[in-house]
Formats: structure tokens, sequence, C-alpha cells
């Protein structure tokens, strides 16, 4: 059987080891004493940056009517089907509202086509990544759950009109 | 024929037919709003403009006379440049408000700016804005600003409907549809306008924001306001009928469809008042029982009669293979007495499509001999014996004998046994000893005959508990195939009922009188055999519009 050849050879530092062992130490040592990046989660809660897709929210304007005409776009671009849109008739300038907007949150994956087909821009991913949910109803969320204040989505939908 | 040249195509073509016309003969698109085959030509919306050469400019194609030898260019480059143009200048004043439109999805104009626009307005100044929201008839919803005035619903109401109830007033990008002053716009046929609206600028109120086109599953059928039997389609979102729209069949309906038709013929499928399980009378009271029980029961019930003490009374309102079952198991048992009632509302008539009968299947129900039989009674006959008490139990398929008279009423007070197949409860249905619940036209397969003695097909739209969509074959949506028990949007109600003829086999099998029919195609290659005018015919040669049958002087309507 032929001698196994070595890719590189090593000189002769190298063959006693003994710097290499330092070497490796050195980096060690760096590294223990660099910031830690774990955090305590429970106690400590990360807070995503703007591009972070949570989970998918209807935008409530400042007068307390939701921007959705229910236009079922975002119902039909669902790759997973996790959206239900029930359209009805308002007195208001823009004739139409959600009667029904349901997601199912068991079948949502975070893709956010939702938003991105959105002619209204009123459909965008949250930073909220705590879903919690002990039965399969619970996980459907309705419109009690979906709406959320324009103000506190300004990072997303400043994000979206940079970058979309 | 004279030929001309489509697109390098040789097209033949009728002497005084347009080249649009010539063109849809072979299949060739031409984009057009304003043109529509059954409407004169208005020539107002530009879009189908082609190139013919030896012709100094281009030309509409909807307006223009085929010639012999003419050469057409539909995809040339000064078509498309034409086209575009015109697509940019009928968008200047649309709003861009499709998210909200009702017509999205099934939008001509959406289409051709999808496929023919440019994707982009150079247009910065303001948009004109007309009225929006405006009541123009009792079922009609009108919206100025998405008019691109093509002048479809003006025309038919003209020239279909017979009744000029609508007009262009104002000019230049003003130009907006009204109706006379202090008129409404409620002629039979008005909601057909909302049909060949290219735009969304006409909405047919009781339909309006319901769902999405696409949200739907459409269904080919048959419409069972009346005796013409226009052909429509049923869609239908959850297991619920949303709207009817017309269906082309040149022979019956051709684009249209009237009103009450579309608007009341499909709601009772999902009422409150729906049966939805079998009922037996005991003590005073309807209780809910299951089928076996119900169908031993009602044979063990009809045993108990003899054959003249029995009458049958079938329906226009149900199939022929649930007549034709009818007939079949009444003279098994030695029944003679078989009629139906018709229901026909004087004066209630026009020449386009209404007729005085107002039910889908007389013609057929006679075909298929509910008549009554050697020395049987006929519908007169039968109400005077049971008022006589010479007929004690009386068998009722999907009608509502009690609300044709009190006397009626009064009268099957009077029996014994009263077994009746129904969708929903009425007044017969309440009177009854036994109630089936039987199937609506939405919900299962079947044959009508018109009054011209044409057949025609019905096909599930709606499953009831024993079906099952995709094992049935029945139209999906979306939904429909990708959705399990857990979602919301599948839990629409599915009633428990079953067809006529169903109900019937189930009960001949608890006789000494076994029907032996796994689907509603067998009961009609029994018709075909057994019955001379059904002769020939089959599911599939009837097909999607239906086969005229010959009908002979004695059954004639």
């Amino acid at each position: 059987m032929a001698e196994k050849k070595r890719k590189k050879d090593l000189n002769f530092f190298e063959r006693i080891y003994v710097v290499e062992i330092v070497k490796g130490m050195i980096l060690t040592f760096k590294n223990m004493l660099r910031p830690k990046v774990t955090m305590e989660y429970p106690e400590v809660k990360f807070d995503p940056p703007a591009s972070y897709r949570g989970r998918p929210v209807l935008v409530q304007e400042n007068n307390g009517v939701e921007r959705c005409v229910a236009c079922g776009l975002c119902s039909r671009v669902c790759p997973a089907l996790a959206i239900e849109v029930q359209a009805a008739e308002t007195e208001l300038e823009k004739e139409r509202y959600p009667q029904k907007f349901e997601i199912n949150m068991l079948r949502c994956i975070f893709c956010g086509f939702c938003e991105e087909v959105c002619p209204e821009e009123a459909i965008v991913m949250s930073k909220d990544y705590e879903l919690v949910f002990t039965n399969r109803d619970d996980a459907i969320y309705g419109k009690d759950k979906l709406l959320i204040p324009v103000d506190k989505l300004k990072d997303r939908l400043e994000f979206l009109r940079n970058f979309k | 024929m004279p030929y001309l040249t489509i697109d390098d195509k040789q097209v033949e073509f009728k002497q005084g037919q347009t080249i649009i016309e010539a063109a849809v003969t072979a299949d060739i698109d031409i984009p057009h709003f304003c043109w529509h085959p059954k409407l004169s030509i208005s020539g107002n919306c530009r879009v189908c403009l082609v190139e013919v050469e030896k012709m100094p400019k281009l030309v509409i194609a909807c307006s223009t006379l085929a010639a012999e030898g003419m050469i057409v260019h539909s995809k040339s480059q000064k078509t498309l440049e034409a086209r575009n143009a015109v697509m940019e200048f009928i968008l200047i004043n649309h709003p861009l408000d499709c998210p909200i439109c009702d017509e999205a999805g099934e939008c001509k104009l959406q289409d051709y700016a999808y496929s023919h626009g440019k994707g982009e307005s150079r247009f910065e100044e303001i948009k004109v804005r007309k009225d929006k929201r405006v009541q123009l008839g009792p079922f009609i919803k009108f919206d100025g600003d998405r008019c691109i005035s093509c002048s479809r619903c003006i025309r038919f109401s003209d020239e279909i409907a017979g009744a000029n109830q609508l007009t262009f007033v104002k000019r230049g990008d003003r130009v907006t549809i009204t109706t006379f002053p202090g008129e409404s716009f409620d002629n039979p046929y008005a909601l057909n306008t909302t049909d060949i609206c290219p735009v969304g600028a006409l909405t047919n109120q009781d339909f309006r924001f319901k769902s999405r086109v696409w949200e739907m599953s459409s269904t080919k059928s048959i419409c069972v306001g009346c005796s013409r039997g226009c052909n429509t389609e049923i869609w239908v979102r959850n297991n619920e009928i949303l709207r009817l729209t017309p269906r082309l069949n040149e022979d019956v309906n051709s684009f249209w469809m009237c009103d009450n038709g579309r608007l009341n013929t499909f709601k009772f499928v999902n009422a409150n008042s729906r049966v939805d399980g079998n009922y037996i009378k005991e003590n005073d009271e309807l209780k809910k029982v299951d089928w076996l029980y119900a169908i031993s029961k009602t044979a063990d019930y009809l045993k108990k009669y003899k054959g003249n003490e029995i009458a049958f009374i079938g329906s226009p309102f149900a199939t022929c293979e649930d007549n034709f079952t009818m007939v079949k198991l009444a003279k098994a048992l030695g029944v003679s007495n078989i009629d139906f009632a018709e229901h026909n509302i004087q004066g209630d008539q026009d020449d386009i499509l209404i007729r005085e009968d107002k039910t889908p299947n007389s013609l057929g129900a006679k075909l298929v001999g509910v008549k009554p039989a050697q020395n049987g009674m006929n519908l007169e006959g039968i109400l005077r014996s049971i008022k006589e008490g010479n007929i004690k139990a009386l068998y009722v398929m999907e009608d509502d004998v009690a609300s044709i008279s009190n006397e009626w009423e009064e009268a099957l007070g009077k029996l014994n046994l009263l077994i009746v197949h129904s969708s929903n409860f009425n007044k017969t249905a309440k009177l009854a000893n036994i109630v089936f619940s039987s199937s609506t036209f939405a919900e299962k397969n079947g044959t009508f005959v018109n009054f011209q003695g044409r057949v025609q097909r019905i096909r599930p739209a709606v499953s009831t508990i024993e079906m099952d969509r995709a094992l049935d074959r029945m139209n999906m949506s979306r939904w429909d195939k990708f959705g399990t028990q857990f979602d919301r949007w599948m839990q629409g109600h599915k009633y428990d009922a079953k067809p006529g003829w169903k109900i019937f086999s189930l009960i001949s099998s608890q006789l000494n009188f076994k029907m032996r029919y796994e689907m509603a195609e067998d009961v009609f290659a029994d018709i075909a055999k057994s019955i001379e005018a059904f002769s020939s015919l089959d599911y599939d040669v009837i097909g999607e519009i239906g086969s005229q049958i010959e009908i002979k002087k004695t059954v004639a309507v």
C-alpha cells in the first residue's frame, strides 16, 4: 500500500505543534472576551430590524378604520391558503371593507407575499414573533388580533417604501 | 364562399360579415369593448383597430365589412401601437380602483390593459370624476368613474330588452350614462347589462362585494325559473350559491336571462327553511329520523293501502329522472292515479324569454309518463277522491300542492298518509306524515325538457352530505381543492338530502320490486330505452347545450 501523502508538507514549527497550540488558544481567548450575542430570551427580548418578517398584521389608520379594502389579492397569492377575506359594503369613501379577515397562523409561512401584493399597503409583516396557541381555533387570527395602529408599524412601512 | 386573410390565415366569411365577425369564427381574437355579437355596431371604443393592406389608415374591425381578398393584420407593429394608444386614452379617466371593483378578474379593460397596455400612464393631470354609487334601478348600481362609454348597456336596453331606458348625457370626457329623468332602469332584463358591461360600471346589487370571481367555482346548469330553461352557470363558494349568470346557447336564450331567474331561483338552496334530513310525524310533531328508518317506514305504510287508495303527484320542478322513477314505483304498486300540477301565471309572458309556465320541466314530466294511467284519475279527480275519502294515501314529490288553493290544503288534512319529497319546509311538508329531504336542482344530475322540447342537463354545483366534490367530479375552486376540515372556509353547510330517483329506488328495495340505479345516468339510460322521444340520447349527446327531441302532437303543451 502506497504511503498516504499529505496535501501540504508540514514545516518544522508545525511539526512540533507548540506554536499551533498557542495560536489556537489565542483564538479561543479572543472569543471568550468578545461581547456576548446570546440573549436570555424570555427576560431579554429580541428587537428585530425593520426587514424582519414576523406575523402579518393589518394597518389601522388613525381614525380607527382599516386600510384594507378586501380585494382578496393576499388571499389569492397566499401559497399556503392561510388568509380568508369576506368583503362588505360601507358608506365610507372606500366603498368596500373586510367584514371578516382571518389568517390561520398554523398555515402561514411568513413568506410576505401578501404584503408584496397588497395594493393598499394594508397588510404588512410585523416584528411580532411570539405566536402561542393551544388549539386550532385560537390559531385563526381575526380582525381583533390583526388590526394594529399605523403608528406602531412606521418602521416597516418606511422600509417598504424604500425597498419594495 | 369568399375568403379573406387575417394574420396569414385564410378565413372564410359570409357576404355582409364584418372583419371581427369573420375573425371570431376563425378563433382569432381581436380586442373589443363596444362590439357585441348580438348588438348593433357602435364603433366608439376604437380598440379593434386593425391594419388592412391597401387602405390608407387603420380601420375598426367591428364595422368594416370583410371583402374578398382582403389582407388584415391584427398583430402588426402599426396595429399594436395604435391599440396601445387607444388603451392609454381609455385609461386616462379610468380610476385605479380594481381592488374595490367587483368586475376585477372578469374585466375586459383589465385584461386588455394587461395584454396591450403600456403599464404606466403619462397622464399627470387630475382625472375627471363622475358620480359613483348611483342606484340606476332596483338591482343595479352604476359607477360613472369606471364607465368607458362603450354604450353596450344602452344598445342592449333598446334592441334586446325593448325598453329605451338608458342614454348618454353630457359631452366629451364628461359623458355619462343615466336613465331618462324620473325613470328607473327596471326592465325585466336589466341585469344582463352587468354581464355585458366590459368594466365594473354596472354591478349587480345582489352580488356586490360578496366574492371575488376567482374564489368561486362555476358549474354549467339550467335556470329553473320558467319553462324557457335558460342556460346558466352556477357560481359557488364555500358550498353556497352566490350568483347565476347566463351562458351562451343560441337555440334557447342566446346570451341573456331574465332578472327574476337570475335573482330568485337559487336562494332557496341555502335558505333556513331547508329540510336537511328526514322527518316522520309522531304525535303531531315532525321528528328527525335517519334514512333507513324513514324508508322502511314508508315501505311499510305503502303496503297497507290498495293501489286505488293511493295517488302520486309528480312535479314539473323535478327532473325527468325523478319523475320517471316515481311513475315506475307507482305502477309497481298498482297505482294509476298519477298526475302533476301545472304552475302557470297567465299573462306573464313576453317575446324575449319569459314564459307563462313557471316550471322548468312540465313537458319532461308529461313525456316520462306523469299522467293518469288506465282508469286513473287526474289532478282534479285526485282532489275530489281525497275529499270523498276514496284516496287515503298521497305521495307528493317536490311540489307544494297545499299552496295551490285552500281546497287542496283542507283535502291534504283529510288524508291518512301523506308522504312528501321536499327540499324546503312549505305548507305541504308541514302537513306530511313523512318528509324526505330532496336535493335541489343545484345538487343533482338530471335533465329538464323545456317548452321547445329541448332536453338539457343540470349538474351538481353544491354538494350534499353524501357527495364529495373531488370524487363526484364536481367543479372545484382553489379553496375546494386544497382545503381541509380544519379550514373555516371549507365549513359551508352540507345538507342531508338525496335526489328523488335515489329515494324511490331505496324505497323500491324495501318492496318486492327493485330499481337498480347507481346514478342519474343509469335512470336516463332506462328512460332512453323505454320512452321513444328520448331514444338515442344520453348525457354525452345532450352535452352542454342540450338536444332537441321530436314531440308528438298528443303531448304538445
